[in-house]
């Protein structure tokens, strides 16, 4: 059994079958990716696990949970935390406020009226939150403008909001999407550190070759909303039929 | 101290010091004097200053911190007078038990309007808002009369119950009072030319103000404070980051409610009447006004603008065409009676034409508001005195 579970799962837009039976497991403490080309489903299937879209049939089980029918908020707090394709920061606010937000929804649930409180006061969110910030090299901009970071910056921050969570699973929505080569090294290299620090679970849905063979442990290929093939890295690599969803034509 | 970091306390000082004197200060001009039309500070004037700078504050932890913009304000406000009033009829004409009854009141429709309004956001929730208001001012209006008293307004007689104060007959009717304090009562400092009214009603506005102003200042600095700023900022990060928005919005939507009919409630304490035209959408608009002027977000702003709009509507309106003459009169007659004509436009009746000129001023040249204004004549006045130090080692 592995922690996320996903069993015959269909989406259907109007004439379009965006994901057609699709069977999913990922175990614990692994990297799993899902890969496949443009149109594949990957982002719904993304989406179904979160609980903005849900499928017209199915299961999805977390931790021998079901999360379908619940809200985004409630399938956090179950233990999934969610890395966006372009980053989602809180860029009205600072840095180390960012990393508290999340601090505050783990220790006190999804709502608490906390009016009276002080921020200030509230020592061990800010040391945790300041932990998370150095684990991630970015303690000395702890009191900057969240929304003035660079982009790697904001990328550090996002995986910084996620992990001080201690999420069960961390899904990541092409992280590298749209980056120099130098910050999807760095973000691989980011990532490589916190796998080696924890004992977490990540599903990583990605386009660029370099980063799943860096991070994956096993991958699933996804190609017109149907998996085609779940193994590891080194057999994906030339296996004829992920040659043949990528390019279109078997080359022989 | 009071659970505040000492700049934050040193600010909280300051303004209960400014509120405490604002009788002095804004009295500048002496009684005799050509300016004395300038002068702010008598009781009617300061209350309303007090009383809608909390309605002001209270918007402001509402559409400052979580960006939702409603247009329906106006409601709490009428209903927490409503409430007030019908407190002194029935109960007791001590504001105590009366702005008690408008706060919760008022914080059981909010619950109600707020609960149906925050399923949308953005423009859909500011005309929901609206809607509501105007349903609540056309019953108040209309089929409500038993409890509104319709066009008239809801107002104090000889016979009503008052259960207690006694029930004993009376000729006159009773003012609100404050365990025997009465809140028309005052008494007048005449210092040199000068002359200052300290009344109880103003008094008593502002200390529930700065009580409003405290509560305020701790939600800014409160982890539910920053939860809201996360709101305005990012829902969709919230919600993926395990929080439930709803309930925050309900809950600052609940409260900016409750400070509107605490304001509500104070204003039937100074004069115990209440009418259905104080719920009207001008009356909504008028605090989105205020906020947006004295700078959205930011904890004095609501205060400068809720003083400047109220300053420019009662000063301004009471320049009239004969005051003009006087200021223009040495100018030869033609040419006096254009330049009046076109004064004429902007003050009096129009006052509303100056407003809205200095409206536009602000909103395009300081989209910050008053307190940005303020905080760019600081930043310049410092870097004057920066540059002044750097160059004294070359002399």
């Amino acid at each position: 059994m592995g922690i996320l579970e996903v069993k015959g799962v269909n989406k259907r837009f109007g004439g379009l079958q965006a994901l057609g039976n699709v069977n999913l497991s990922v175990q614990e403490n692994t990297v799993h990716a899902i890969i496949g080309p443009n149109g594949a489903g990957k982002s719904t299937l993304l989406n179904c696990l979160v609980g903005k879209l849900i499928p017209d049939s199915g299961s999805v089980m977390f931790d021998g949970k079901s999360v379908l029918g619940r809200k985004p908020y409630e399938i956090n707090q179950m233990g999934i935390s969610r890395v966006f394709q372009t980053p989602e920061i809180f860029a009205d606010l600072s840095v180390i406020e960012n990393v508290m937000i999340p601090c505050f929804a783990r220790r006190d649930g999804s709502f608490r009226l906390h009016a009276i409180e002080t921020v200030e006061r509230e020592k061990d969110i800010i040391e945790q939150a300041e932990r998370m910030l150095a684990d991630v090299k970015m303690l000395d901009k702890r009191h900057a403008h969240a929304g003035s970071l660079s982009r790697g910056d904001k990328r550090r921050l996002e995986m910084a909001m996620c992990l001080v969570q201690e999420p069960k699973l961390l899904l990541l929505d092409e992280p590298t999407a749209g980056m120099a080569r130098a910050d999807t090294n760095n973000t691989i290299d980011l990532l490589k550190e916190i796998k080696a620090k924890r004992d977490i679970t990540m599903a990583i849905i990605e386009h660029d070759m370099h980063v799943v063979f860096s991070l994956a442990e096993r991958i699933t290929v996804l190609a017109q909303g149907t998996p085609l093939i779940e193994d590891t890295p080194d057999n994906i690599k030339g296996h004829p039929k992920v040659r043949e969803a990528y390019l279109g034509e078997a080359q022989v | 101290m009071f659970g505040l970091n000492p700049k934050d306390t040193r600010f909280l000082l300051i303004v209960i010091a400014l509120t405490l004197l604002t009788p002095i200060l804004l009295n500048p001009f002496p009684t005799e004097s050509g300016l004395a039309q300038f002068n702010a500070g008598y009781p009617a004037l300061m209350q309303r200053f007090a009383i809608y700078g909390l309605m002001a504050i209270g918007f402001n932890i509402l559409f400052g911190l979580t960006g939702y913009l409603s247009f329906g304000h106006a409601a709490f406000l009428g209903v927490g007078s409503y409430a007030a009033v019908w407190m002194f009829k029935l109960l007791s004409m001590n504001v105590i038990p009366a702005i008690i009854a408008s706060t919760l009141v008022a914080g059981v429709f909010a619950l109600a309007i707020g609960y149906v309004s925050l399923r949308r956001s953005g423009i859909y929730f500011s005309i929901l808002t609206l809607a509501f208001a105007e349903m609540c001012y056309r019953m108040a209006y209309s089929v409500l009369t038993p409890i509104t008293n319709g066009e008239t307004g809801l107002q104090l007689t000889l016979n009503d119950p008052r259960i207690l104060d006694g029930g004993e007959a009376i000729t006159s009717l009773p003012v609100p009072g404050l365990f025997g304090l009465q809140m028309t009562s005052y008494s007048t400092l005449n210092i040199a030319g000068w002359s200052f009214t300290f009344s109880v009603g103003y008094y008593f506005c502002a200390v529930v103000a700065i009580l409003g102003f405290y509560l305020s200042l701790r939600i800014f600095r409160s982890p539910f404070g920053m939860t809201l700023r996360a709101i305005k900022s990012n829902q969709q990060r919230l919600n993926y980051t395990g929080m439930n928005s709803r309930p925050y919005t309900l809950a600052a939507f609940v409260i900016s409610g409750m400070y509107a009919g605490l304001a509500g409630g104070l204003l039937a304490a100074m004069d115990p009447l209440a009418g259905a035209e104080r719920m009207q959408w001008t009356a909504s608009g008028e605090v989105v006004l205020m906020t947006i002027v004295g700078g959205v977000g930011t904890l004095m702003g609501p205060v400068l603008g809720a003083g400047f709009i109220k300053y420019c509507e009662n000063i301004f309106s009471k320049i009239n065409e004969g005051v003009l003459h006087g200021w223009f009169g040495f100018l030869p007659d033609g040419l006096e009676d254009l330049v009046v004509w076109i004064f004429a436009r902007f003050v009096g009746e129009g006052w509303h034409l100056t407003l809205g000129v200095m409206f536009m001023l602000i909103v395009t040249f300081l989209p910050g508001g008053l307190v940005e204004g303020g905080r760019r004549i600081a930043a310049r006045y410092r870097n004057r005195g920066k540059s002044d130090a750097a160059k004294q080692p070359a002399e």
